[in-house]
């Protein structure tokens, strides 16, 4: 655990792992819809928009060869939500999994939430190595026994069998919302979440399924004055009472549930002034918030807009402390990434264990290493062309206009059909997860 | 089931056939279907007893431990069974083997079958001798304080002041000190669950170490960074406040209640507002005028409404345990002055809160002050937008009825009554009927008549079924209070009428009416008058109606003479059992045998 997930750009990534098929034919059910490793980083989730859960599991730690320390193998996969009709609003529901949240564990069971547009669902994901076996009136295989033999009555006995996973829904909270999901945050009071659609925000118990509270509600009275929508929200990882939610406004609200039962009031309200001189028919859909995440330790969150990723002070409103462009080469494509519907996309971001780097992902399958204390940032691909074991990433550049060098990709050739939404950082170690359309590709830090 | 026993009576009826039934439980206990599963742990006491104490011991027991993996459903009922287990493993001295089990289920997921598992063992932990108390039962206890996972250690918070009286010294001082361990648990979910059990570890303890141990636990979970938790600790202080001596209140808990009071959260305040009327009878009279009295009317002025409902519920109770001395001067000078506010308060659920208490207060200040200060508020909140306001003013007429009588209030109630009775909102205008019978009681038969008998029948042809159906009902509570007579003259005339409605849904409503009146009505108008019209009605030419005419002479017949069933009754059951309709038909057949008819 060398600096404890800490360094940035002096840790050399290579490869380890990928999964998925290989095929350039993608099945629409195969793209990854988010991935999630869980609080201990033993195990990682992803979803996929065919509705599966997938888990991975972390082999324990191998001495002799240290260098497999991170392999990640399935775990358990499970159909976790089916699509469905609403036949009242003549809406197909997508079986797509929008969101996977671990809950702290508990006992020797893991559990997660994962949403679709409607409905979540609390799994429990446990581990049976034991079977009764015995029976009075029939034989292990089935047959039914003489009863005439039968003159003493057995109890069944537990005995060994092969290790099983097994994935079992225990909770089902539906009917929540109107608008489509899309977060979902565990309270640090580990009693309670949140879910964001569209327009509002609901509270609910983990153990309840009937009732949500609605906490945050912008819906206007008419429909036709609507100006912005709820893009993101998050639990503080600490403090309880504080939540916040992105808009498609570029704005962050910090919300205490301290101060009332619903919180349309905001406590707190962090935005950066537009910069006039970059204003353009573009500057409201590039500034809509796609992800916003707390630090671990709680003082900062970061948010990913179309061009860039901001860390904000929590202390701080005006403006964020740190700005990094995540691929400013694209402001002169704006119009035809426009026309493409790419502006639109949906980038996600995470911090790595100690908040010192910060990570998102672009196209081409580029992803994103922010270092925040040395304020530099590498760009590396998740590619097949570069999974031989423990082969070393090389960091790529794009070429910004002007003339090319040698090794820089010129903007012209990206491939904007391969983007990466989707990243984790495991909580304590230099193991990321990256989706790429329907590869999980894992790398870590090269160890020597 | 039907397959394997027909494969056992088929196999041979020489067998033992006291085993079968036992055999068939016992290997349900892992049948695929949840339902067969739960049947046979809901029978696991015939199991054990089948089985003898020492097969339950060794196998029966050991088996249930292991099956932990099954549904929440059965886990629950098998923790229940377990708590009733003791002579079925042989008495108290074995009362110990069912510790293994119950510690597995005390350490699932799920909340409600851990707590059931926490019962059962606070149930056999008293037929534990002191001894094994120490030997097998405190250090399950210590186990799961200091087990891995929150779900043990949470369990553990419900073990200790069951113990903690019947252990050794030595004993005790672990268990305080695991105790305020888990008070300071990483976890909020284990800090609640101390919170919750802080008052109750309290009471069993000695009172010096409630004094150095539970005030500075209480101090810190009343302090804690969740509010979740220092919400549980304002509960725990009330249980603390009623240990201590009264001296030692004021030094020892009532700084942490303040503070409480005025949390930053509103969801603790909201404790603090639910939980007042006890923490008034914990604190005693002296506190509770220097202390509480300002307390209550911040909450009633709460600047979060959750804060003042809760508040406004409790404004009759708080008012009530107010010392007899000074109650009139502190509601008067204190509290009416809040709660005028909040009669115009700008949350229904508040405004409706203080309606479901308010009229109370006329008993606690008497005839001068309630109508001098009250009755203004009682017609405000008549007048209020909001019906459930309206509702809860008339549904609790009667105690201000005892006070100055309801004539005081008669001019308001009315236009308030008329205009429930008319709300566009069904569930409204059903609301209002079910307190008809009661207001009629209290304004008497005159008014009555003059005022609300007309709506009590214009409900009867409500467009709503379920209105109509409670206007029905109505009537025969009306006719149990005011008498038959009164019904022969004012209700039953008009009730008959309808029979001639075009509407057929309004002539069905005169059957229903009949069913409902005919009892209280008695023999003699049922017969005179109304039995004519049901028989003419068999000719309506809906099959609807002619069948609820054989439903009614079913349902009237026990009210007649036999005479008149046989000779009357009788015949018109029979033309309707050959009528053309399928469902006319079998109605009347089945009043012909239902009153012996044939």
């Amino acid at each position: 655990m060398a600096g404890a997930g800490g360094g940035g750009n002096d840790v050399q990534w290579c490869f380890s792992q990928v999964k998925g098929a290989i095929d350039d034919d993608v099945a629409e059910a195969d793209i990854i819809s988010t991935v999630e490793f869980n609080h201990s980083g033993e195990l990682l989730a992803t979803g996929d928009k065919g509705g599966r859960v997938v888990i991975f599991q972390q082999e324990t730690e191998n001495k002799s060869q240290p260098q497999c320390r991170s392999e990640y193998n399935v775990y358990s996969t499970f159909q976790s939500h089916e699509p469905e009709f609403d036949y009242l609003k003549s809406l197909e529901i997508e079986e797509k999994i929008n969101k996977i949240r671990w809950l702290p564990q508990k006992n020797a069971a893991q559990f997660l939430l994962s949403t679709n547009d409607k409905t979540i669902k609390l799994w429990k994901i446990s581990e049976r190595d034991k079977r009764p076996e015995g029976y009075n009136l029939k034989e292990e295989d089935g047959r039914y026994r003489d009863a005439a033999t039968i003159t003493t009555l057995r109890v069944p006995v537990f005995r060994p069998m092969d290790l099983m996973v097994e994935a079992s829904p225990r909770r089902v909270f539906a009917n929540g919302h109107t608008y489509h999901i899309n977060s979902i945050s565990v309270n640090s009071d580990n009693e309670t979440y949140l879910s964001a659609d569209d327009l509002r925000i609901n509270m609910w118990h983990l153990e309840i399924t009937d009732r949500s509270f609605n906490i945050v509600d912008i819906k206007p009275a008419n429909m036709e004055e609507l100006t912005e929508v709820i893009t993101a929200a998050e639990f503080h990882p600490h403090q309880c009472n504080t939540f916040v939610y992105s808009s498609s406004k570029g704005t962050i609200r910090l919300c205490d549930m301290r101060a009332s039962a619903l919180c349309d009031k905001h406590s707190k309200l962090f935005e950066e002034p537009e910069d006039p001189s970059n204003r353009s028919f573009f500057s409201e859909i590039i500034s809509s918030i796609s992800d916003v995440k707390f630090s671990h330790n709680g003082r900062y969150m970061m948010t990913r807009d179309y061009l860039s990723v901001k860390i904000w002070d929590l202390n701080m409103e005006n403006r964020p402390v740190e700005t990094y462009q995540v691929h400013e080469y694209l402001r002169s494509k704006l119009c035809s990434l426009y026309e493409n519907d790419c502006i639109f996309d949906k980038f996600e971001c995470c911090w790595n264990g100690n908040d010192s780097v910060v990570m998102t992902g672009s196209y081409n399958n580029f992803f994103r290493m922010l270092d925040r204390s040395q304020q530099r940032d590498v760009t590396l691909e998740a590619s097949r062309e570069s999974c031989k074991p423990r082969q070393v990433l090389k960091p790529r550049r794009v070429c910004a206009g002007g003339k090319r060098k040698k090794d820089e990709i010129s903007v012209d050739s990206l491939d904007f059909n391969k983007k990466i939404l989707h990243t984790a950082w495991h909580p304590q170690e230099n193991i990321i997860a990256v989706a790429t359309t329907n590869n999980l590709y894992i790398f870590q830090e090269k160890v020597n | 089931r039907t397959k394997q026993s027909l494969a056992f009576k088929m196999a041979g009826a020489d067998s033992d056939d006291s085993l079968y039934p036992i055999a068939v439980l016992i290997d349900e206990l892992r049948n695929e279907d949840v339902q067969l599963r739960l049947n046979s742990i809901k029978k696991l006491s015939t199991i054990a007893l089948a089985l003898g104490v020492e097969r339950t011991r060794t196998e029966l027991l050991p088996f249930l431990t292991d099956t932990i993996y099954d549904e929440d459903e059965v886990l629950l009922a098998l923790a229940e069974q377990l708590g009733n287990f003791t002579m079925l493993v042989g008495g108290p001295e074995y009362v110990h083997c069912l510790l293994p089990p119950l510690e597995s289920l005390a350490t699932v997921e799920e909340t409600v079958v851990r707590d059931k598992a926490v019962e059962s063992l606070r149930k056999i932990s008293h037929e534990h001798s002191p001894v094994d108390l120490e030997v097998h039962f405190e250090p399950l206890v210590k186990r799961l304080a200091s087990g891995d996972w929150f779900t043990s250690r949470t369990s553990a918070c419900g073990l200790f002041s069951v113990c903690y009286p019947r252990v050794s010294s030595t004993v005790k001082a672990e268990i305080r000190q695991h105790f305020r361990t888990l008070c300071s648990d990483d976890t909020p979910m284990v800090r609640r669950a101390a919170a919750s059990k802080l008052g109750e570890f309290a009471k069993v303890l000695e009172l010096e170490y409630v004094k150095s141990d539970i005030i500075s636990l209480f101090t810190a979970l009343a302090s804690d960074e969740q509010d979740s938790v220092r919400l549980l600790a304002v509960e725990a202080g009330v249980s603390i406040a009623t240990l201590l001596p009264q001296e030692d209140l004021e030094a020892l808990v009532m700084p942490t209640l303040r503070q409480a009071a005025e949390d930053k959260s509103w969801r603790v305040r909201y404790m603090v507002a639910d939980k007042f009327s006890d923490l008034q009878k914990a604190v005693g009279p002296e506190i509770t005028k220097n202390d509480l009295v300002p307390a209550f009317q911040n909450l009633l002025k709460d600047c979060e409404a959750e804060v003042r409902a809760a508040a406004a519920n409790k404004v009759k109770e708080f008012c009530e345990n107010l010392p007899e001395d000074s109650r009139e001067t502190i509601i008067m000078t204190h509290i009416l002055p809040c709660v005028k506010e909040l009669v115009s308060d700008t949350n229904q659920h508040v405004k409706s809160a203080l309606a479901s208490v308010i009229m109370g207060l006329s008993t606690i200040l008497g005839k001068d002050n309630t109508i001098e200060h009250l009755l203004p508020l009682f017609l405000a909140q008549l007048k209020d937008e909001c019906p459930e306001v309206r509702l809860n003013i008339i549904s609790n007429l009667d105690c201000v009825n005892e006070v100055i009588g309801i004539r005081q209030l008669s001019q308001s109630l009315l236009p308030a009554i008329v205009e429930l009775a008319e709300d566009a909102k069904w569930r409204v205008r059903l609301a209002i009927i079910e307190y008809m019978p009661l207001l009629a009681g209290q304004l008497g038969v005159e008014f009555f008549d003059e005022k609300l008998n007309s709506l009590c029948m214009a409900w009867l042809v409500d467009h709503v079924y379920a209105i109509r159906e409670a206007a029905t009902c109505n009537l025969m509570k009306l006719v149990e209070k005011f008498g038959a007579e009164w019904a022969q003259n004012t209700i039953v005339p008009k009730v008959l009428g309808m029979a001639n409605d075009p509407n057929y849904l309004h002539r069905m409503t005169t059957l229903f009416c009949i069913n409902a009146l005919s009892e209280v009505c008695g023999q003699e108008i049922t017969t005179k008058h109304m039995l004519p019209v049901v028989f003419k009605m068999s000719n309506d030419q809906v099959a609807n109606v002619r069948f609820n005419v054989a439903k009614s002479l079913q349902k009237i017949g026990p009210v007649l003479d036999s005479n008149c069933l046989q000779t009357e009754v009788k015949p018109v059951l029979e033309k309707l059992a050959s009528d053309q309709d399928i469902d006319v038909k079998y109605f009347a057949q089945e009043a012909i045998s239902v009153l012996s008819l044939a």
